[in-house]
């Protein structure tokens, strides 16, 4: 064993042996709950055709394998506060990781042994022979119970190890499975772009095998890839090669904006060329994504800007979707009167904008007074109230209750029409509207109105004390935000042709919301990012994404995630200066007084690296 | 903060004038569909009654009666879900959005155990063991959920900004959720036939009372009761109070305060068990999302209650069950309004809003911890 824990020294040495036992032990036995949980859960069954790495490896495989490496990794990783020295690593971490991986891969033994005695499926629906037969990898029960623990036990050791490599190391093994799992995860995408309209067959042929997943020397490739990559990475940050983010973030003035003028066009005319080269299905998951791009940009001002808290989000969306249908479809409800008009796209998109203002002034100023916590749920009532509405007989004359509103015309652009079908046009819209939010929202939060917003999710009482009228700033938020709503609500109804009221449940806020969290309350190009990882990859909730085989699996992934990210990084993936400074407030005002200590003491003369943590 | 108090100070801007607007028609829209439906009570054919809905028959008092019971019973659910809400706001200061979920399992284990003695035979023959042990197991999951809530998701975010622990239990009551769909399947899964000498009707007083539904308004009763001990007379209680009161204080006292939460959560918990229990053997039905609807209207019993407010909580469980039973038919009909029993849900929501607007502080008052009202 090496040298004991930094926080361990004052504890006598079996006090602390016992406590690094029960650290193990427990790391271990969540580890066997949750490697049971996500077997029990069918993961690996249903995750199973898809494959990773032909035929070695399939996803629903993946999907235990990857639990163990983390657990063994966590189970010896320590917060190190500033001004405490990290301890050395060592065998003692690689034998942790190990222990922990052993225990967990007990817990699964223990599955097999129960899954083969005892029929619980009465209330467990995937206790089925398929699970068992995959826990043993198709050999025999004794096969099954034995390979667990070893597995677990190996890859926990590779996670305990992953401590004792340096940081290189550290940082090219993280490379190469990024780079093998993204390369088999974006198969679709890849495929459709080199192969569509590029006449690169020959590298899609390398990589992939027919029936899906990377093929050996594919994979092989995708893993030298990945390792060259994290070795220029690796020299980058040593300073040999050049990097370019860290050259971006170091201009100022003119300089940088000519550099973001760069950034935009690059990124505008290969939003341009892009859908070209893609074909359909690639074409309707970005225009998905886009739909859920501009939903959560307007998102982002209610709840990132303002940090108003509005659960009934998907009100505004409903509302916009069914003022199009109603104003373009010829199939709406007969309750209407003759003088509304069945107009054009364009024309029932102002209406949209008119109604959707009313909608967010409607249900906003009831709400805006009221405490931050009821007012998430009074916004939710609202939006279960505006479904009810559309769903019941009472207005059904003129929503068309649970039927909806069907046969909603495409768009009528003059020289071409945009139709639901034509998932290339539908992007392109989806894209003209999406850059008109970004350019709104970027403009907002610069504005005087945006930096009102910020000083209200800081702190209401001081923002009113500087003289903000809270109440009509907090208006013009959801009045803004319920207007990009209400966009995306319009193009929607164009896209998909028909419209019900089980479109527009509250799970539709809850998924926004998750995308705002996890890309990062407050920041743009975060909300992008949350919208196209998560709704791309993972799917939206009804339309499919990239991996169709977790959509029965997305749902509990976005719950699991949005823990998470509340309780590991609030600010969310890309996040906000500013909004990380609010949420942290208390671990920045700490380090500084840290900081303040070590400097005091190295005045003192005494060696830094030794101060007692607080 | 309310609009009330607000205005003598500042000058009436235009939002105070729409809120005063949204009070006065809401306050119109209730009493007069009232008055509308009483008069119809009276005679159908009187031509008030008729303005709004010509084909109007009124309610027997068959009928009526049938109503106001169904609507105890179930208010007397909300109530012991509200409780739940209402403590852990008392001495946490937020709202536990995923407490709907503890109550969904606490139904979702009754469901599981109720059919393994069904299929054992012990659910017939002898039914009040069989449901007192299918409330103890609920009881018990349902306070591991939220013990385990609290530890895992609550306690590290205690002092962070006041969105973020919000978030998170919108996120742990999803995650709940869906762990019941990929473990149990999506499906509604219904619970054992009851007993017929349960289910058929008897006279309480001068009532007709369904066996079922006087079941659980006694259940509902008794733990009421219970947790009213609890609290009122015990040492727990007396800490529990503490903390909500002061935390820093009530620790200087020798109060474990970690503990005591814990404890509230756990009594909300199993208060949550119960009334899962309750629904279950009421509807015999339970899917995924049962708890979600009850968990939002149980949150507005409690702010109607007045959130804080154990009493209150259980009174305000009752205002609303009785409401969402009885003002689609007493306020919405006479409005001439069709399908109204599509819109109960939208009722209870309407309720939250109305109580919201005008008495924020709910109808028996609030009893605030210290750091609200600073």
């Amino acid at each position: 064993m090496s040298a004991p824990m930094a926080t361990n020294e004052t504890l006598p040495a079996r006090a602390a042996l016992d406590q690094e036992w029960r650290k193990v032990v427990n790391h271990g036995l969540l580890l066997a709950l949750v490697l049971v949980f996500v077997s029990l859960a069918n993961m690996p069954v249903s995750l199973d055709s898809r494959m990773i790495i032909e035929p070695m490896l399939s996803m629903g495989y993946l999907s235990l394998l990857w639990i163990p490496v983390v657990m063994g990794f966590i189970v010896s990783s320590e917060k190190v506060l500033e001004g405490i020295a990290y301890h050395a690593k060592g065998a003692r971490e690689v034998l942790a990781g190990g222990l922990v991986g052993l225990i967990g891969g007990l817990g699964l033994s223990l599955l097999v042994v129960l899954i083969d005695n005892f029929d619980l499926r009465d209330p467990l629906v995937n206790w089925s022979p398929a699970l068992l037969d995959l826990l043993q990898f198709g050999n025999g029960i004794g096969f099954g119970v034995i390979i667990w623990p070893v597995l677990g036990f190996g890859l926990g050791v590779f996670g305990g190890a992953l401590h004792i490599f340096t940081a290189m190391t550290r940082t090219i093994v993280g490379w190469v499975l990024g780079a093998v799992l993204g390369i088999a995860v974006f198969e679709t995408v890849i495929i459709d772009l080199l192969t569509e309209r590029l006449p690169f067959e020959f590298i899609t042929d390398w990589f992939y095998f027919i029936r899906g997943g990377l093929s050996q020397q594919g994979a092989v490739t995708a893993a030298l890839i990945g390792g060259g990559l994290g070795y220029l990475r690796v020299l980058a940050q040593r300073g040999v090669v050049p990097t370019p983010v860290q050259d971006y973030k170091q201009l100022v003035g003119p300089e940088r904006t000519r550099a973001n003028t760069i950034i935009i066009i690059t990124c505008g005319v290969a939003t341009a060329i892009l859908p070209l080269l893609l074909g359909r299905i690639t074409n309707e998951l970005l225009a998905n994504v886009g739909l859920f791009v501009l939903l959560a940009l307007g998102l982002n001002i209610v709840v990132g800007l303002a940090g108003i808290l509005d659960l009934g989000y998907v009100a505004f969306f409903a509302v916009g979707g069914y003022a199009t249908a109603i104003l373009t479809s010829p199939n709406r409800g007969d309750s209407w009167p003759d003088w509304v008009p069945q107009s054009h796209w364009f024309a029932a998109l102002i209406v949209v904008i008119l109604l959707a203002i009313l909608t967010g002034l409607f249900i906003g100023a009831p709400v805006i007074r009221m405490r931050g916590d009821y007012l998430a749920i009074v916004t939710l009532g609202f939006g279960e109230i505006i479904r009810l509405l559309f769903l019941s007989d009472w207005l059904g004359g003129y929503t068309g209750g649970a039927q909806g509103v069907t046969n909603i015309p495409g768009v009528d652009l003059g020289f071409v029409e945009i139709k639901g079908t034509d998932p290339r046009a539908i992007f392109y819209l989806v894209a003209v509207f999406c850059a008109i939010a970004i350019y709104v929202s970027w403009r907002l939060e610069k504005s005087r109105l945006g930096r009102a917003w910020m000083a209200i999710r800081e702190d209401e009482s001081v923002a009113e004390a500087m003289g903000i009228n809270t109440v009509n700033v907090k208006l013009m938020a959801f009045v803004v935000g319920a207007v990009l709503a209400s966009f995306s609500g319009a193009i929607f109804a164009a896209k998909v042709g028909s419209i019900f009221p089980t479109s527009f449940i509250i799970l539709v806020s809850i998924v926004i919301l998750v995308v705002v969290i996890v890309g990062g309350m407050g920041n743009i190009v975060g909300v992008i990012a949350g919208a196209a990882v998560l709704i791309g990859v993972l799917g939206g909730p009804k339309q499919p994404g990239l991996l169709a085989e977790f959509s029965e699996f997305k749902l509990l992934i976005y719950g699991a995630l949005l823990i998470f990210m509340m309780l590991k990084r609030p600010e969310g993936l890309v996040p906000n200066v500013r909004r990380t400074r609010e949420l942290h407030q208390e671990e920045f005002l700490q380090d500084a007084w840290l900081r303040s200590q070590v400097d005091a003491d190295e005045q003192d003369g005494a060696p830094s690296g030794e101060v007692a943590p607080a | 903060m309310t609009a009330a108090v607000r205005s003598k100070a500042a000058p009436r801007t235009g939002v105070d004038w729409f809120l005063t607007f949204m009070r006065v028609g809401l306050s119109f829209f209730f009493i007069s569909g009232v008055i509308m439906f009483v008069l119809q009570q009276i005679d159908p054919q009187n031509p008030i009654a008729q303005v709004f809905n010509p084909d109007a028959t009124g309610l027997t008092a068959d009928q009526f009666e049938g109503l106001i019971i169904s609507g105890l019973s179930q208010g007397a659910m909300y109530g012991l879900i509200a409780l739940g809400y209402s403590m852990v706001y008392g001495v946490l200061g937020f709202i536990n959005f995923a407490h709907g979920e503890v109550f969904m399992v606490g139904a979702m284990t009754g469901m599981i155990t109720s059919n393994k003695l069904e299929e054992a035979g012990l659910w017939e023959d002898a039914f009040f063991v069989s449901l007192v042990f299918i409330i103890l197991v609920a009881i018990v999951c349902s306070t591991a959920t939220a013990v385990i809530m609290e530890r895992v998701a609550y306690r590290p975010l205690r002092g962070s900004p006041r969105l973020i622990p919000l978030i998170t239990s919108i996120g742990v009551s999803f995650l709940i959720q869906n762990i019941s769909i990929v473990l149990l399947g999506p499906g509604a899964k219904a619970y054992p036939s009851l007993p017929d000498w349960l289910s058929q009707k008897r006279t309480v007083l001068f009532l007709e009372v369904e066996g079922t539904k006087l079941m659980v308004i006694l259940v509902a009763a008794i733990s009421m009761a219970g947790l009213w001990y609890l609290v009122e007379r015990t040492k727990t209680g007396r800490a529990m109070r503490a903390v909500a009161e002061d935390k820093e204080i009530a620790s200087l006292m020798g109060i474990d305060v970690n503990r005591t939460i814990v404890t509230t959560f756990a009594v909300g918990g199993a208060m949550a068990g119960v009334a899962g229990i309750l629904w279950g053997i009421l509807f015999r039905s339970v899917i995924h999302t049962t708890g979600f609807l009850p968990g939002i209207k149980a949150f507005s019993a409690a702010v109607v209650g007045g959130i804080g407010n154990l009493g209150g909580a259980m009174a305000g469980g009752l205002t609303l069950g009785s409401a969402e039973s009885l003002a689609p038919l007493m306020v919405l009909e006479p409005w001439g309004i069709n399908g109204v029993s599509q819109l109960r849900d939208a009722v209870a929501f309407l309720v939250l809003i109305f109580v919201l607007l005008v008495r924020p502080t709910g109808l028996f008052g609030e009893r605030l911890s210290a750091e609200d009202r600073a």
